[in-house]
């Protein structure tokens, strides 16, 4: 049996009000994919964040290829040869990629940044493991899935042989999720140990070697990949067994609540939509599909008011919403879930219950006179904590101290609960553990039972078929089909997002 | 109308703005916005002069630049490692050094407003330029430290553009926990773009005592601290950019100073600085961009 690189031993880390990792004995083997899983707050980032000498642990301790080791920061980290690449990229977006990867760790020569030897260095890595990046190119010009492959040759560069990966596929779309695992599977091959962590079980059970699940900071067990299954695993998470599909009962729709005609927009000369018209009743799912920046994004912010449209109207239940700031359209009754929780849903360094009432502090319930009534407020806010789940210590706490999927649920509790009569959705369960992503489903559904229209917006297919009613799949700015849940398959959406069949062609003549 | 005395004169009044400029630049590349560059200005003439009458120009300029580098320390260590908002800080160095200054200048020369006269630097006539019929007045008796400013802006962007210094700087500037977990030291590199910005304006200030004026006068900074993050942000953080910036900036000024335009108010002139800048930062003439994290404190661990 191959000999352990990493071994903790009765890990422990505290934050005030809870315990983040308790007493985790993990054993990662050199050479092998080693996935992570749990529920959100389950202590899987505070743990790779010890590992990589972020955190220091409270009690336990580290052996590194057998010998005791303190971590004492990234930088030693590194140097000990762990390297992470975070959920959240640390890149400085106006560098090259070239001058993120030597950044701390340049060469020069005669007093000037060596970047051509660099450069050479970089191509090379990318040779040796088949990615596919320009060392010139700034960041900020990168895809996603480019950036994160910066972060892997940042780390490579460095001469890491342990590669830290937290939620490396939240932000990919599935093709690029596919090149991923090709590059983790080369690097394993070569001699280098990956530990990531992910939500998507399926993904998990197919990369990974070994599996090992922590629930509420402790470690449950360490499963081997082919002895498991979805169900399985999730059960280990969660601690109950879990409903992967939800059960929607037939309804009819009623009136349309959200119109969409002929919505165009346009920036410079090139079109980021073209002619989208669709209509979501009440009691209704609608589903949009496609390939990240193939306009959903637009849309839903046209929608929401957050962009003004070339041409087009937005009608919400038969008033002209078109134009109206934000406030406004939000005034009619519409909720909004961005896609991007760090920049559009939550100001991160408020705290927990001012996140859980912006935008709809003005209700008369909350206010006296000019005044918040606080109160209300933190008593409201408990409820929501309660009814929706999320882990926090206090809703004092700044909402950047919760993990990743808490702040998810954090938006979705204030968007589900002002009573809105149209929900917008965008990429609603990610980040989100099994558990939650059942959770949110029913509410969702349960809007619709409710006589909502709710719209979503994913790039996960399985989620919109399993939700929707009907379905639209975008590509290129266009709405190239639109098909009833019920009368497709993921094989034939995914024909249309990649533009291929009828609507191809003129969705491709339009960006030339 | 604008002559060749009028383009000497305008450098003369570019110098200070520049210098603190390409100071500004240093502090603000590293995440660091220094409103205190006037203060830092007001403590290096005095500290100049107070030099310069004891041991002579060089000793002037010298102690002129130590004083405002200390000046920045103190900004460095309130904004870097106390985490206090930049703004407040600058403007209580600015306050403070007023106070400071007026109070040495009581207690060293018994006069609250101006040091006695003090020797500047022997002036340069540029070989070959000072021949030349339009550029002679520009080329001739030229100030040592006029010199030394435009070798800087250069200097400055090689450093920023082509060392590991600048490279780390501008990271943290930018990004400064990508910069953390890649071994940057972000406390070191901000302290460091602090006190150059604060050596800057304090050799800045030493040029307006000891080379442009011969002593210390109370005010004699005139706003050139603000100017000069005017011009900084004009030349979108960039040396060349600022040093562009502050030319323009150094004729307004000497137009002002002159009056040439009998029909326009000095006035004017004064105010066209930040007129620009507005108009510049307002996206008008260009896009200009600042480093992502200026103004924000770093913290250890999310
Ligand atoms: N800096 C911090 N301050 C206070 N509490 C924290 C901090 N970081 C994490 N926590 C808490 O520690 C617990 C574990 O968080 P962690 O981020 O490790 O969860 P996770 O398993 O990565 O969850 P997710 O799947 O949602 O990303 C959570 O309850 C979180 O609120
Ligand atoms: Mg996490």
């Amino acid at each position: 049996m191959p000999s352990p690189v990493i071994e903790t031993i009765g890990l422990t880390k505290a934050f005030p009000g809870v315990v983040a990792n308790d007493r985790i004995d993990l054993e990662i083997r050199a050479g092998e994919i080693h996935a992570i899983v749990g529920e959100n707050g389950a202590g899987k980032s505070t743990l790779m964040r010890i590992l990589c000498g972020l955190y220091q642990p409270d009690l336990g301790e580290i052996r590194l290829r057998g010998v005791p080791t303190v971590i004492r920061d990234p930088r030693h980290a590194i140097k000990l040869g762990i390297g992470m690449v975070h959920q959240h990229f640390m890149l400085v977006d106006r560098f090259t990629v070239t001058e993120n990867v030597i950044l701390g760790a340049e060469g020069t020569r005669w007093g000037r940044l060596d970047r051509r030897a660099a450069r050479r260095r970089i191509l090379e890595i990318c040779d040796r493991y088949g990615f596919d990046l320009d060392p010139d190119l700034a960041v900020e010009e990168l895809s996603v899935g480019q950036q994160q492959r910066v972060e892997i040759v940042k780390v490579l560069y460095r001469g890491a042989d342990i590669i830290i990966m937290d939620e490396p596929t939240a932000v990919l779309v599935p093709q690029e999720v596919q090149e991923l695992f090709d590059n983790l599977r080369r690097l394993a091959k070569s001699g280098k140990t990956i530990i990531f962590i992910s939500h998507k079980l399926d993904e998990v059970l197919d990369i990974a070697d070994r599996i090992t699940v922590l629930r509420g900071g402790r470690k449950v067990g360490t499963v081997k990949a082919q002895e498991t299954d979805r169900r399985g695993l999730a059960e280990m998470m969660v601690g109950r067994p879990v409903l992967f599909s939800v059960d929607k009962e037939e309804r009819a729709p009623g009136e349309p609540l959200l119109k969409v005609e002929g919505l165009s927009l346009k920036s410079g000369e090139r079109y980021l939509l073209r002619d989208v018209s669709l209509e979501v009743r009440g009691g209704e799912i609608y589903g949009i599909a496609g390939v990240e920046g193939n306009g959903q994004t637009e849309l839903v912010e046209v929608i929401m008011g957050l962009r003004r449209p070339t041409t087009g109207r937005i009608l919400l239940a038969a008033q002209d919403v078109t134009g109206l700031p934000v406030g406004r359209v939000r005034g009619h009754g519409v909720s909004f879930v961005p896609e991007d929780r760090h920049r559009r849903g939550l100001i991160l360094n408020m705290t927990v219950w001012e996140n859980l009432f912006l935008g709809r502090h003005r209700a008369r319930r909350l206010t006296a006179g000019p005044l918040l009534r606080r109160i209300v407020m933190l008593g409201e806010a408990d409820e929501l904590v309660q009814e929706y789940d999320i882990r926090v210590g206090s809703t004092g706490q700044p909402v950047s101290s919760l993990s990743g999927g808490n702040q998810q649920k954090v938006i979705l509790a204030r968007e589900l609960a002002g009573q809105p009569r149209v929900i917008i959705a965008s990429q609603p369960t990610r980040g989100l553990d099994v558990g939650a992503i059942e959770f949110v489903r029913q509410r969702l559904i349960a809007a619709r039972a409710a006589g909502l229209a709710v719209l979503i917006v994913s790039a996960d297919l399985e989620e919109v078929l399993a939700l929707s009613d009907r379905i639209g799949v975008m590509y290129g700015g266009r709405l190239v089909k639109e098909v009833a849940a019920s009368e497709t398959t993921a094989q034939e959406l995914g024909m249309y997002m990649l533009g291929s069949t009828t609507g191809a062609k003129e969705a491709r003549d339009h960006v030339l | 109308m604008i002559g060749g005395e009028m383009l000497a004169s305008a450098i003369r009044m570019t110098i200070p703005i520049l210098l603190t400029a390409l100071g500004a630049i240093h502090a603000e590349r590293s995440g660091i916005v220094n409103i205190g560059l006037e203060g830092m200005m007001i403590v290096g003439s005095f500290w100049a002069a107070f030099g310069a009458y004891h041991y002579g120009p060089l000793a002037g300029l010298l102690f002129g630049i130590m004083a405002g580098g200390a000046l920045a320390l103190v900004h460095a260590a309130a904004t870097v490692t106390f985490r206090v908002d930049h703004i407040v800080s600058g403007v209580a160095l600015n306050i403070i050094a007023y106070g400071t200054t007026r109070f040495a200048s009581l207690s060293i020369f018994d006069r609250a407003t101006t040091s006695p006269h003090v020797q500047s630097l022997p002036a340069i006539d540029i070989p070959v330029l000072d021949r030349l019929p339009l550029i002679a007045p520009l080329a001739s008796n030229v100030s040592p430290v006029v010199i030394l400013t435009f070798a800087l802006v250069f200097l400055t962007r090689w450093v920023l553009s082509e060392t590991t210094f600048g490279l780390r700087l501008r990271a943290v500037g930018e990004n400064p926990q990508a910069a953390d977990t890649l071994g940057v030291n972000v406390f070191a590199m901000r302290y460091a773009g602090v006190i150059i910005s604060g050596l800057f304006a304090g050799l800045a200030g030493a040029y307006l005592a000891v080379e442009h004026t011969g002593m210390y006068v109370e005010g004699m900074t005139q706003g050139k601290g603000f100017i000069a993050l005017a011009a900084m942000i004009f030349g979108n953080w960039g040396p060349i950019g600022a040093m562009g910036a502050s030319l323009l900036f150094g004729l307004s000024e000497a137009l002002a100073l002159r009056q040439v335009v009998e029909f326009i108010p000095y006035e004017f002139f004064k105010m066209l600085p930040y007129v620009l800048t507005i108009i510049v930062v307002g996206g008008i003439v260009q896009r200009s961009r600042p480093p992502a994290a200026v103004g924000t404190s770093y913290e250890r661990g999310e």
